[in-house]
């Protein structure tokens, strides 16, 4: 058992005995089109079959909903309007005047020497925008899920990501509880593909792989072990999703809300680079546009098991509560 | 105030009509009357969300878990009177009490694998002990458990069909092994009653994260009760004077327990405890907990009267089970109750200084 919370290199903690540097993504939103290539590069290369009834769920457009045993990716949109955006900007602001501590002087915006007259700056509507965001397991550096596991279905790879093993998981579904921030489910039903026709509608659908087991994003771990990149990341056009080694990613995601904030879009902020946050740090860095719940994240995610140690001690006390009363039962006032 | 330097230029637009079939009162109107601004159309909400969307996911766990939940403690705390009787000289206490043990263990254990996802690997459970999961605890505990009950239930039984179990040679041994057995399950009766307590606590769900600190002192008590009820109900009256002792504490914990749990927790978090199908559940379940006690206190010698209330101290114990149960799955359906106490909990560490710990940083 390693550190329950706090800051750590997970794969050490794991007991690996090798030095391959943890792996990450980093989802710079800022640059996100929303065109869902990575949700669709992942379901293809990792077999999941279809999450849901194919419905208009009336939220921009997302018809996806949310993470789920299917569903390894989800864009997010957000429409918001003028006023939004100015208490985006605001709390964005405050963050900055917090005085966070911060790793060496704030990074000053890289020139590109080619583009040096042209104006980089992203055009900046200031009476409507869109958010868009590719959320994915953040692959926690205490990770709930895997610490609550009975069956050591759930462990830690060498590349310190999260991984499901397939065949060891009994489906008890503690997991899906212990996640902070909603991502690992387990797997009820779904199709793997569309009927076509009415005859096909009827018939019996194909085999549902890994039904009633839990599901979450492997950060493609056959593609890290043949030294590839995850599908989502490989398929992004715009470069939203980076992939590489953590350290790296968080310090290009500290540059480019630097960058950011020197433009004056104080409403770009890191979620999940502060490796004394409650979970200590997530895998999947995100840079997003304004306050992580409207994004559908925990403003103040906590890993449960952080408390543990006095869950287990309050516990005894009340089995020591529960003798101390049986035994007063049999034995007091026996006259 | 304009939105854009070319805003003046632009030719004033109709006023936005009503939405049709809207309700007619209540349309006030915000702009100018000349459109030209965007009006409000949502109220502005208490607390932002993604659509409304849970943050968290509700553990998949369907009524058998909090069955289970509900026959974990009724066992454990049957194998303390099984003991108690053991060692007091009381034979049908004992005996029912471990025939009790036994059953709701059993049955707890089915619910359990039941509800599994893949209930043909059940067994999985035990492939390794990983101190971190309440639940592979909890599983070693329900095995250790079971294998202590097992043997004295299974005496009893021998006891009481004449020896008519075809046990051949393992007789001689089940009887020798017969005492250490039912101290070995009581043991492991407190554990199995209050695992289930960190099994919950130990989630992101809110409600039953943040009760932590007190859901196991709830848990052993209605523990308490409710096996103390069963034997209420089992056995004659000459015999359960320490069931009925065991079942006025368990009421006075479990009533104690649950209020200090309400005040102590968040109240964002606490409030699926009062609302709706878990509300409803906590109050009958208060509410039968006292009955229940209070006719084990005043007239528990009567045989009648500590049938019903043992009865009555059953069902508060499943309901308290039921409604925390509940209340948590309600509470992770809503994504108010996560947000909230994160924003709240958040802001309060900023007030007091600490800024160095959160998950969203500005570099």
């Amino acid at each position: 058992m390693g550190q329950l919370s706090g800051p750590t290199d997970p794969t050490a903690d794991a007991h690996w005995e090798h030095n391959h540097p943890r792996k990450g993504f980093f989802t710079d939103t800022s640059i996100c089109i929303g065109c869902k290539a990575c949700e669709v590069a992942c379901k293809e290369w990792n077999h999941n079959p279809q999450d849901g009834n194919l419905e208009l769920l009336g939220s921009s457009y997302d018809n996806t909903g949310s993470l789920g045993a299917s569903t390894w990716r989800h864009v997010a949109f957000i429409e918001q309007g003028q006023e939004r955006i100015v208490e985006a900007r605001e709390s964005g602001r405050a963050l900055v005047s917090l005085g966070m501590p911060r790793i060496g002087p704030p990074a000053a915006a890289t020139p590109v020497t080619d583009l040096a007259d042209a104006d980089t700056t992203p055009p900046d509507t200031a009476d409507f925008r869109w958010l868009m965001s590719s959320d994915v397991c953040k692959h926690c550096t205490h990770a709930g899920c895997l610490d609550v596991c009975p069956t050591g279905a759930l462990f830690r790879t060498e590349f310190g990501t999260v991984v499901v093993q397939d065949d060891v998981c009994n489906g008890c579904g503690t997991c899906v509880a212990g996640c902070p921030f909603g991502v690992i489910e387990r797997r009820s039903n779904g199709t793997v593909k569309v009927a076509s026709s009415r005859e096909e509608q009827h018939a019996k659908h194909p085999a549902v792989p890994n039904e009633g087991i839990a599901q979450k994003c492997t950060l493609c771990y056959d593609r890290l072990v043949d030294d590839q990149t995850p599908a989502c990341a490989k398929a992004c056009p715009t470069t939203s999703i980076k992939f590489g080694d953590h350290d790296d990613m968080v310090d290009t995601a500290r540059e480019r809300v630097a960058t950011l904030h020197a433009q004056g879009m104080t409403e770009a902020r890191l979620y999940g680079a502060n490796e004394n946050d409650g979970v200590g740090g997530t895998g999947s860095v995100f840079l997003l546009l304004d306050e992580p719940e409207v994004y559908g994240l925990p403003p103040d995610p906590r890993v449960p098991t952080a408390d543990l140690p006095k869950m287990y001690r309050r516990a005894g006390m009340a089995v020591a509560g529960m003798a101390a009363a049986a035994a007063l039962a049999f034995l007091g006032g026996r006259a | 105030m304009t939105l854009s330097e070319f805003d003046s230029f632009r030719p004033s637009e109709h006023a936005r009509r009503r939405r049709e079939g809207g309700k007619r009162g209540t349309g006030r109107r915000r702009d100018n009357g000349d459109g030209s601004r965007e009006m409000p159309m949502v109220p502005e909400p208490e607390f932002t969300s993604y659509y409304g969307r849970p943050v968290v996911k509700p553990a998949p766990w369907g009524d058998d878990v909090a069955i289970c939940l509900f026959l974990g403690g009724v066992a454990g705390g049957s194998a303390l009177l099984g003991l108690g009787g053991q060692l007091t000289g009381r034979p049908i206490l004992r005996r029912n009490a471990r025939l009790g043990a036994l059953t709701a263990v059993s049955a707890g254990a089915v619910a359990l694998v039941k509800d599994l996802g893949r209930p043909e690997r059940f067994l999985h459970m035990l492939r390794t002990f990983k101190v971190t999961s309440p639940m592979s605890v909890g599983s070693w505990i329900l095995s250790a458990f079971s294998a202590g009950t097992a043997v004295t239930a299974v005496a009893e039984i021998d006891r009481m069909t004449g020896s008519r179990l075809p046990l051949g040679p393992l007789r001689k041994v089940m009887y020798a092994v017969e005492g250490t057995a039912g101290v070995e399950a009581a043991v492991f009766a407190g554990p199995l009653a209050a695992y289930t307590a960190v099994l919950l606590g130990d989630t992101a769900t809110p409600t039953w994260n943040a009760a932590h600190e007190e859901l196991p002192f709830v848990f052993v008590s209605s523990a308490c009760l409710a096996s103390a009820g069963l034997a209420m109900v089992t056995t004659p009256t000459h015999e359960t004077g320490p069931a009925r002792k065991l079942a006025v504490l368990g009421v006075l914990g479990d009533v104690a327990a649950m209020k200090v749990m309400e005040r102590r927790m968040d109240p964002v978090a606490a409030e699926p405890l009062h609302q709706g199908k878990a509300g409803t559940m906590l109050k009958w379940s208060e509410r039968l907990a006292l009955a229940g006690g209070l006719g084990t206190l005043l007239a528990g010698r009567n045989r009648m009267v500590a049938a019903v209330s043992g009865l009555a101290l059953l069902g508060a114990s499943a309901l308290t089970r039921f409604g925390v149960f509940e209340a948590g799955l309600a509470s992770a359906r809503d994504p108010r109750y996560t947000i909230e106490p994160q924003k709240n909990r958040l802001a309060a560490r900023r007030a007091a200084g600490v800024t160095g710990d959160a998950i969203t940083t500005a570099s």
